[in-house]
């Protein structure tokens, strides 16, 4: 076991070279450079252009600034945002626990959800059940998430009155961040009604962003279960007068979530990929807007910071997965 | 030791409101995060809000809802005959916040006001770059390195700029932004401890409201200054939540989550309109559209063929398709609310079958053109594809072939200006100072050819009028001259001038004392809320 940890680790380190390398150069193959951004649609002169780029070290040859930036990366220096002037590292670990608190809780929803969904539609095959939970994931995953979270604010929060509008908790609130998770701060801060507020904030965004996890999750459930209840050894455990429940929450189940966990660890890339639109459109201070508004200002910075910390969450959290692929299934740790 | 006095004003603010739960809270739902709280870094409307208009004051100020000019900082001004040397007596008795980072134990003097100028320009002062890629933008844009010789205290509370040369807008861009005035103390103080980069995370000033807090991308907290110069303000606490989305900013204010917020989309002000509990305030905004020849290719050399070109536009159906008719039609290139527009000019007509004739008479035909359109949605144009598109449908009616063009947005703002484009190119602008210079001389001017001018186009005497308004510091003499040069600009026809496009503002009924503001700013004193 240990040998298939280090193993795994070990590619992590080529991995990591090649996403910087990607990071760096992607940003830097887009037209046009944070200091013209600067200026808007006045003018800057030839020479304060240059003189602002030498002050920013971009006139630099690209290598060196590659080099450069990974002696600092070595120190753990992911720079500064070349907009708001203040440390990468700062900026991501004071916005990361928004995504991660929100994210954490739509992967919440959508297990808890969708492998259900997906037991139920498989063992009721072909009924009005099925056809109805794999009618709905279709349409979840279809979703255009923008769409979605707008209808959802004007139902529940503007029509109805039920939800609020956007943010983390409500204004009236405010306490120092701990943890960063506003669920646990709002508990430490001992302010009354603080938690209740901040879940009911969590409400919306996390539905909107559990949907299309939730309605993969299920899809694949239902076919890994369909897969495994066909198998000889599901039939003999019928045969041995096993109840419905243990074949199929125990036999069948077990089985089937090999390929449900490898699912759900690939959902952690579209639970960032949809924090972006879903951050932005509750207006969740996470790292999916900070990025986005980086890669229009050109904030470089921030951009190839932002891309490697995220990359190593993805690749973190890909080894976990691994490791609990290798738990489920002792075979894949050979 | 950041966390820690954060920690403290958090703690402090928050048994603040446990005690006054009941403290009178503004919401502002802002359009976006500041990028940083030291309005000399920065441009951006957003920023300024937050910090300039919030924090700090400025030697001069304009009036709420107007570009003219009044006492801030300095109670009187002088001006030397020669319009070279500007002598400000300062306001006595005027205090520097009071926060949790910070205590100041003097008052406003002419050393704040140096200070704060000359970290802006002199490159041994050391807050010129105190953060990395600090370029004072606003500052070096406006042309203040060339043009201030000296900045030299008098006495404590008499400070004197002496020009190069005479520049009669000096004044209005000392109510810019970029002309707050920051506490030398706290600065002093900041350098000592080798925290310089503070000043942009934890502001200190003498305006109407004390920042207390930045949740990054989330909200930011101001309290009232109480000891603020001009008086308490009518609410006790500030918040702006950042909500960049416009349906959202409009939902929460529906929904009460919010007292004020800025641009709403288009689609929803209508149903603003009609909400009881909500005001629509409108008003034009100081900026303009435009449609800019390159007036150094041919056939756009020829007046007669850019007046037949902007003939053959509807604009008005412009303003329709694109603005849902928010936003006027543009006949000058300076806003209607600015002073010394000139309302006598009349626009050239839409006359598809004049211009086709106009555009034969000068010897073109079979004319191919480019029309460049910008990629990004602008105050100013929240379409220009759409535009375009129009511009296209209607140049074909005279026989003109259109092919519309766009680029990445900082590739369009570089391009745009190069001598040799091909193509009329749509663009635009937002005032900075409300100055008419600052449109008429900033875009059409002859040494903004290659720059800010995108029509290329060197007009002698409409340059001369600039350089005179320049130099003339009487408004009234001014005016005249700028009146002129729209006359010049209109017979001439460097740009087809499009639209001036509305600011609209809703808000809660329950707000009383905001006034919009010609240059955009959103400004929160003298601000009330019923309870």
């Amino acid at each position: 076991m240990l040998r298939f940890i280090f193993g795994r680790l070990a590619v992590l380190v080529p991995t990591f070279i090649g996403v910087s390398i990607i990071a760096f150069s992607f940003i830097r193959l887009l037209p046009g450079d944070p200091v013209m951004l600067m200026s808007g649609e006045r003018v800057m002169s030839p020479e304060r252009h240059a003189e602002l780029m030498h002050q920013l070290g971009l006139d630099r040859p690209v290598y060196v600034q590659y080099l450069d930036y990974l002696a600092g990366l070595v120190t753990g220096d992911f720079g500064s945002s070349i907009v708001t002037k203040r440390p990468v590292l700062e900026d991501f670990l004071n916005l990361f626990p928004a995504t991660l608190e929100l994210s954490l809780c739509a992967i919440l929803v959508a297990v808890c959800l969708g492998i259900p969904a997906g037991v139920l539609a498989a063992v009721k095959r072909g009924t009005w059940l099925d056809q109805s939970i794999m009618g709905a994931a279709l349409v979840g995953y279809s979703m255009p998430i923008f769409w979605w979270g707008l209808l959802l604010i004007i139902f529940f929060s503007g029509y109805l009155g039920w939800t609020p509008v956007s943010g983390r908790i409500s204004l009236i609130y405010f306490f120092p961040s701990v943890t960063g998770f506003m669920l646990i701060d709002s508990l430490i801060s001992g302010q009354a009604g603080a938690f209740k507020s901040a879940l009911t904030y969590l409400i919306l965004p996390t539905v909107v962003l559990a949907t299309i996890p939730l309605a993969v999750i299920a899809r694949q459930t239902r076919s890994a279960m369909l897969e495994v209840l066909g198998e000889d050894y599901v039939r003999t455990a019928r045969a041995k007068g096993l109840s419905p429940f243990r074949v199929v929450g125990i036999h069948a189940l077990r089985n089937a979530m090999i390929p449900v966990i490898t699912t759900i660890g690939l959902q952690v890339g579209v639970l960032l990929a949809g924090a972006i639109l879903t951050e932005t459109i509750f207006s969740w201070p996470g790292i999916g807007k900070w990025m986005v508004d980086s890669v229009f200002k050109r904030d470089y910075a921030v951009v190839q910071g932002g891309l490697m910390l995220i990359a190593a969450v993805i690749m973190i959290v890909n080894l976990v997965v691994d490791l609990l692929y290798g738990l489920v299934n002792p075979r894949i740790r050979r | 030791m950041k966390k820690l006095t954060t920690l403290l004003a958090a703690t402090a603010l928050a048994s603040m409101m446990a005690s006054a739960a009941w403290s009178k809270t503004l919401v502002y739902c802002s359009e976006g995060s500041p990028e940083g709280f030291d309005p000399g870094l920065y441009t951006a409307g957003t920023t300024f809000d937050a910090s300039s208009r919030t924090v700090y004051n400025r030697l001069v100020e304009f009036k709420h809802g107007s570009t003219e000019l009044e006492p801030g900082l300095a109670e009187s001004w002088d001006v030397s005959a020669d319009g070279k040397e500007y002598t400000f007596k300062l306001r006595a008795g005027v205090k520097f916040q009071t926060t949790d980072y910070f205590t100041p134990s003097r008052e406003l003097n002419a050393d704040d006001v140096i200070f704060s100028f000359e970290r802006q320009y002199r490159e041994d002062n050391s807050w010129n770059k105190y953060v990395a890629g600090a370029s004072w933008e606003y500052f070096s844009g406006m042309g203040f390195p060339d043009l201030i010789e000296k900045i030299e205290k008098v006495d404590d509370l008499t400070v004197k700029f002496v020009l190069k040369r005479p520049e009669a807008p000096f004044l209005a861009n000392l109510g810019m932004d970029f002309a707050s005035i920051l506490s030398k103390e706290y600065a002093d103080k900041l350098e000592a401890d080798g925290k310089m980069e503070l000043i942009n995370q934890q502001p200190l000033g003498t305006g109407p409201f004390t920042f207390v807090a930045y949740q990054t991308d989330a909200a930011i907290r101001y309290k009232a200054n109480p000891d603020y110069w001009n008086g308490k303000q009518p609410v006790d606490d500030l918040v702006f939540a950042i909500t960049t989305d416009a349906a959202v900013r409009a939902q929460k204010l529906k929904a009460g989550e919010c007292h004020i917020m800025p641009y709403p989309n288009a689609a929803d002000v209508p149903e603003m309109k009609a909400d009881p509990n909500l005001t629509v305030l409108e008003q034009e905004g100081l900026n303009v559209a435009y449609l800019a020849y390159n007036t150094l290719v041919e056939p756009f050399d020829k007046p007669e063929v850019r007046k037949a070109l902007n003939m053959a536009v509807n604009k008005q159906a412009i303003v329709d398709a694109v603005f849902q008719g928010a936003a006027t039609v543009a006949k000058n290139p300076i806003p209607p609310t600015m002073w010394s527009y000139n309302d006598a000019i009349e626009d050239d007509k839409y006359d598809p079958d004049a211009a086709k004739k106009m555009l034969e008479d000068a010897g073109v035909s079979g004319l191919k053109m480019k029309v460049w359109a910008m990629p990004v949605a602008r105050p100013y144009m929240l379409n220009a594809r759409r535009a375009a598109e129009l511009i296209q449908a209607d140049l074909a009616k005279i026989g003109v072939e259109v092919e519309i063009v766009s680029y990445e947005w900082a590739e369009y703002l570089k391009l745009s200006s190069d001598k040799a484009r091909d193509g009329a190119v749509i663009l635009g602008w937002t005032g900075d100072n409300g100055d008419p210079d600052n449109f008429l001389d900033t875009l059409l001017g002859c040494d903004a050819v290659g720059g800010n001018n995108r029509a290329q186009w060197c007009n002698e005497e409409f340059d001369a009028l600039m350089t005179k308004a320049k130099e003339t510091a009487d408004v009234a003499e001014r005016t005249k001259l700028y009146e002129e040069a729209q006359v010049i600009f209109k017979r001439e026809a460097p740009w087809n001038t499009l639209d001036h496009s509305l600011v609209v503002v809703p808000m809660s009924n329950k707000v009383s004392g905001f006034v919009q503001d010609p240059l955009g700013i959103h400004r929160f004193d003298g601000v009330d809320i019923a309870e």
